[in-house]
């Protein structure tokens, strides 16, 4: 879900900074104010991470004692420790490691393949096709699980990564060949002409002229399908019934479900789940919230 | 010249096997599955057996369920809460941000601030959800207690327990989850619209409020609607949200049609009749993909 939201925010924004317009001078009482309204609106938004961190760090008795909103006396690891060793939770980040690694490249192949053939490539009815993968990437995965789950079975793929990591690409990539196919489209022809020229055949043009001149814009793909893979869950939840094959939101979403984490270990759950998500965010600031513009290419 | 060139290159180079690894990917697990699933929803099937040709009978079964109906009503709640609310909210702070706090306080402190709002977009859904679940439990949770510390005891609830503030809880959850979506999408475009209509509003004097109205709204209507369409489509595949929150409870107050179509998938094994409200909610979300196809040609069409 979140992830269809992100994904529009690839296609917009990150135009070039207009000028200022006030010099820093200008700063009146009022102007203060308002800057102090948006640091508390933005605290409170952050308060939920703040308390979610306190509480994974309390002792439980501590908890009980003072409650939720108390700062915790000393550092307690014991919850995050017991929700480590007890879900395995070394097994789960490798888990979602290897899925969303495997996605993240195996859908950015199958999008440059198929941009390439739409964007470049001009191939007919591409209109139609390019159609045909956004309403691939905007379907509810509801309409397509019963069916999946049934052939999965079929085929003997049922609770295995790899059936995760086969559907996942093709429904990322849905959304790769949408995106690329239009930035591939403002590919400077004068490059392909002139590869052309030099008697490059088109799997050469693509490796020597398209893909090094694409790479930003792949890279920024490759950032985005890691994290909306990383951060899948419907698919996963059907799939991924065994323990060894759980990913760390399936984890912790079926825990959740089962009601049976006290008030620290679900707090050290969720610093858990919550630390991958802000690494990438820190190492990705730039590129999730400025996305993927077809400018990156020039 | 060119044009004629590019024929040529295009005739000559084998473009369409490069189609193959996606079209085969897109066939088998989106095209068939898709198919199946219509085919599904017009028999009766527990799941194991040979599926029982039905017709039409679950969509007219379907339009007699009062569940599914609510499940609908349920729905148009959380577009509220996931386009409507966070696209007006996000609308001021991005102006906010950018016109304000960017031009006063530098951009760093606006991006800084950006980066704050948008921080529960990256946090997988599930993680949001054990957090929510846990401020707004009934005994021991942060917003009661916050509550009890303040005065306000008498306010408490169980916040996602309660049939009358369960689905309003779901959809302030909601609202904090989306929020930085918008705001990123609307800090882009501003930096879009022309500086020097603003100096001119200036100049005339216009308050903030009228240069809001009359330049900002106005200048990045695409972006707007854009958003609004496909939050309203993320509103509609809800699903882990209402999994880790209130597994549609309580007594349904909060089941969405993709949860209830998971409930007859997976729990009461109605796989037709879930099959049916899955291609329901596809035909919904189709037509709504189109619209914003459709827009994004205009537009593009506009802008070339």
């Amino acid at each position: 879900m979140t992830q269809t939201a992100e994904r529009a925010v690839a296609t917009g924004g990150g135009r070039a900074a207009a000028p200022a317009r006030h010099g820093p001078g200008k700063r009146r009482a009022g102007a203060w104010l308002v800057l102090l309204a948006l640091i508390v609106a933005a605290a409170l938004v952050l308060l939920p991470f703040l308390i979610v961190t306190m509480n994974a760090l309390k002792s439980p008795a501590d908890y009980s004692s003072a409650g939720p909103l108390a700062p915790p006396h000393g550092l307690h690891l014991t919850a995050l420790k017991d929700f480590w060793v007890r879900v395995h939770f070394g097994q789960k980040l490798w888990n979602s490691t290897l899925i969303s690694g495997s996605v993240a490249i195996c859908a950015v192949l199958v999008s440059l393949f198929t941009a390439y053939a739409l964007g470049i490539g001009r191939v007919k009815g591409r209109a139609w096709l390019l159609v045909l993968f956004i309403m691939a990437n905007t379907l509810p995965q509801e309409a397509l699980i019963y069916p999946l789950y049934y052939l999965a079975k079929q085929l003997h793929m049922y609770d295995t990564r790899l059936a995760v990591i086969i559907i996942l690409t093709a429904i990322q990539s849905a959304f790769g060949t949408y995106l690329l196919s239009s930035v591939l489209t403002a590919f400077p022809r004068e490059l392909l002409d002139a590869a052309a020229i030099d008697g490059a055949n088109s799997w050469q043009t693509l490796w020597r002229v398209v893909v090094p001149i694409s790479r930003p814009t792949l890279g920024v793909l490759m950032v985005f399908f890691f994290i909306w893979t990383w951060n899948e869950f419907f698919i996963p939840l059907i799939f991924l019934v065994s323990n060894g094959n759980q990913t760390v939101s399936v984890a912790l979403g079926v825990l959740q479900g089962q009601r049976l984490m006290d008030a620290t270990m679900s707090n050290a759950s969720a610093l858990l789940g919550l630390l991958p998500a802000l690494l990438f965010f820190l190492l990705f600031q730039r590129t999730l919230t400025r996305g993927i513009t077809a400018g990156a290419i020039k | 010249m060119r044009a004629a060139r590019a024929v040529r290159r295009s005739t000559r180079a084998p473009y369409p096997l490069y189609l193959i690894p996606g079209l085969l990917l897109f066939t088998l697990v989106i095209g068939v599955p898709l198919v199946m699933n219509i085919g599904i929803s017009l028999t009766r099937w527990p799941g194991v057996g040979t599926p029982k040709w039905a017709g039409l009978a679950n969509y007219r079964d379907l339009l007699h369920d009062e569940a599914f109906w609510a499940s609908f009503r349920h729905n148009l709640t959380l577009i509220v809460a996931m386009a409507i609310v966070p696209t007006i909210i996000g609308l001021v702070l991005a102006y906010a941000l950018f016109d304000f706090v960017g031009t006063r306080f530098g951009p760093r402190a606006a991006s800084i601030l950006r980066a704050g709002f948008y921080l529960p977009q990256v946090l997988p859904i599930v993680v949001a959800g054990i957090v929510w679940s846990w401020i707004l439990a009934p005994d021991n949770g942060a917003l009661n207690a916050a509550l009890g510390k303040v005065g306000l005891g008498s306010l408490a609830q169980n916040w996602l327990g309660d049939e009358k503030t369960a689905l309003l809880s779901v959809a302030g959850v909601m609202v904090w989850i989306q929020l930085g979506f918008p705001l990123v999408v609307f800090m882009g475009a501003l930096q879009r619209v022309d500086p020097s209509l603003y100096e001119a509003a200036e100049i005339d004097g216009a308050s903030w409020w009228r240069r809001f109205q009359h330049i900002t709204v106005p200048q990045i209507r695409p972006e707007i609607f854009v958003v609004l369409l496909w939050c309203t489509i993320a509103a509609l595949k809800v699903f882990p949200q209402i999994f880790v929150l209130t597994k549609g409870g309580p007594g349904g107050a909060t089941n969405v049609p993709s949860y209830f179509s998971y409930q007859n998938f997976f729990e009461t094994t109605k796989v037709g009749y879930g099959a049916a409200i899955a291609t329901v909610l596809t035909a919904i979300i189709v037509m709504l993909t189109a619209a914003f196809i459709r827009f994004q040609g205009r537009t593009d069409d506009a802008n070339s």
